[in-house]
């Protein structure tokens, strides 16, 4: 398929809107999950590591 | 006498959890090429549609990410099942891993058809059978995590998930063919996003390719979130606190 | 075991006569939601004819809901349920015995009820008997399903959303088939197969459900 220029590919035909809406935020939706995961890893690790200091301070 | 690779090491969280990281790792890669290639296909390679334009490009992720929402259920089913037959914590684990993920192409297959059902029938939401069986989904998937989130032990929360699961699995084709029924029966000679515009094998493998990009994507992320389910689960043993330590 | 099962009954029923507020509620809760339906879409008789199926079944949804917390809750509450999972009878056997008495108590009134109903919505008479039908077979799917719900929801917070979460995705094809049958009596196409469907769910549901919701029950009980 050749769009021949840069903008007759942004411009999907007239349907951009639509076709540009669905492509980003799709990936704006894994990119999201990716995130969220990552923070509720970095929670997660944070919360272990407070474990072992505070039953380091138990004689 | 020695018996092969032993798979029953890796049932235990301590053992799974390392193993986990590494094929999210590889899988994850997989998942970035494939879904790349894909787009490839998707743009260039296959041809304008007659009836659609360039509209019908949104059917590469539409198609994938429903395929991947109902694979993804009958999957967390499975899972939840082993869980609940054999007594296995790392199953039911593994359900509640992959029930985030398996919304998520949900919505992402309802988004897109929203998108893709307004410029070629007119308005934002059509009612046909593919897209309402979806709907019907998003409801089961959130059921599943929301009688997961109100159970604060973990042991009822899986084994009352798995019921759910599997209670919705043996359901998913009678809805799915309710849901049929009930289209044709009001609407006639119904327009369907099912029969694609004229398929050019191009068209298919762009989808194809996309929905294995998917796949990949979608067995990654749940390994990961599992690996977040175990941490939280197994805090207060030894293994865990040594991986955070180790982390820092 | 029938004996069992014939106090089971006989037990619950009582219980419910005693509680007979519990049945007028769901009752009255039917009835409400049915006339809540033209004064939101307006009293047009070609329009409400057309919507009544559909209407009257949704309102049977709604008011069957209601009613499914109870079907465990009070027995929890005072200790029996406990006494039933430890007792001779299979656990099966008696949360079947409840579910016929929960339908009977609040799916069987809203049958009853529901040709009225359909007469404010200027039904065609020959229609009522296809409506009726639906739902007498349709209810009790309702029950049998919406008790694996409350079996696995026992005890928990916000347990009414919940259980609606959890189980109106079900509810859709039984739904689907009540209000079609109607409708499609209604088209001239006769309701026969919507309803030998509904035969067919009510016969799986009442084979399946009653040892699934003894499952949930010993997983929330445990």
């Amino acid at each position: 398929m050749n769009w021949g220029t840069l903008e007759n590919f942004l411009a999907m035909g007239g349907y951009a809107t639509y076709v540009w809406g669905s492509y980003l935020v799709t990936l704006g939706v894994l990119i999201a999950e990716l995130i969220l995961l990552a923070q509720r890893r970095r929670r997660l690790l944070g919360e272990l590591r407070a474990r072992v200091g505070a039953e380091r301070e138990v004689p | 006498m020695r018996v092969g690779f032993n798979w029953f090491k890796y049932s235990s969280p301590q053992t799974f959890f390392p193993l986990a990281g590494k094929v999210a790792l590889a899988f994850g890669t997989v998942a970035v090429f494939a879904c790349a290639f894909g787009l490839y296909i998707g743009f260039f390679v296959a041809p304008t549609d007659a009836q659609q334009g360039e509209a019908y490009r949104i059917i590469f992720i539409h198609v994938p990410a429903a395929w991947m929402s109902m694979f993804l259920y009958i999957v967390m089913a499975f899972w939840a099942g082993l869980g609940l037959a054999f007594n296995t914590r790392l199953s039911g684990m593994m359900a509640s891993a992959i029930a985030p993920t398996g919304a998520l192409f949900t919505f992402i297959a309802l988004w897109t058809g929203s998108l893709w059902g307004k410029p070629t029938w007119g308005t934002w939401w059509v009612w046909d059978a593919r897209l309402t069986s979806e709907l019907i989904l998003l409801f089961l998937y959130f059921g599943f995590m929301a009688l997961q989130a109100a159970i604060d032990d973990p042991r009822r929360a899986d084994k009352a998930g798995a019921v759910l699961a599997l209670v919705g699995v043996v359901n998913i084709p009678i809805i799915y063919f309710s849901v049929k029924w009930w289209n044709t029966l009001h609407q006639g000679a119904s327009v369907s996003f099912t029969k694609a515009p004229s398929m050019a094998t191009t068209m298919f493998a762009g989808m194809i390719v996309m929905a294995l990009g998917f796949w990949f994507y979608s067995i990654a992320t749940a390994l990961l979130r599992a690996r977040c389910i175990m941490l939280e689960r197994e805090r207060t043993t030894d293994w865990a606190i040594q991986y955070a330590k180790g982390m820092a | 075991m029938l004996r069992a099962l014939r106090s089971v009954i006989v037990r619950d029923l009582l219980l419910a006569v005693r509680r007979s507020s519990d049945v007028l509620t769901v009752l009255l809760f039917f009835v409400i939601v049915v006339s809540l339906f033209p004064l939101g879409i307006g009293p047009e008789p070609a329009l409400l004819r057309t919507i009544a199926p559909g209407a009257i079944w949704v309102a049977a949804l709604l008011a069957s809901m209601l009613a499914l917390q109870r079907v465990f809750a009070a027995d929890h509450a005072d200790g029996t349920l406990e006494q039933m999972l430890l007792g001779a009878t299979p656990l099966g056997v008696v949360v079947a015995g409840k579910m016929l008495v929960h339908w009977l108590v609040t799916g069987l009134p809203l049958v009853l009820i529901a040709p009225v109903l359909a007469l404010q919505f200027d039904l065609p008479q020959e229609l009522l008997g296809v409506l009726t039908l639906s739902l007498a077979l349709g209810t009790p799917v309702l029950g049998l399903i919406g008790a694996i719900g409350a079996a696995l929801t026992l005890g928990l917070r916000g347990g009414g959303a919940l259980l609606s979460l959890l189980v109106l995705p079900l509810y859709a094809p039984v739904l689907i088939m009540g209000a079609g049958a109607t409708e499609s009596a209604a088209v001239g196409l006769g309701g026969h197969a919507q309803l030998l469907l509904l035969g067919a769910f009510l016969v799986i549901a009442a084979a399946f459900a009653p040892w699934v919701a003894a499952l949930a029950l010993r997983i929330s009980m445990e």
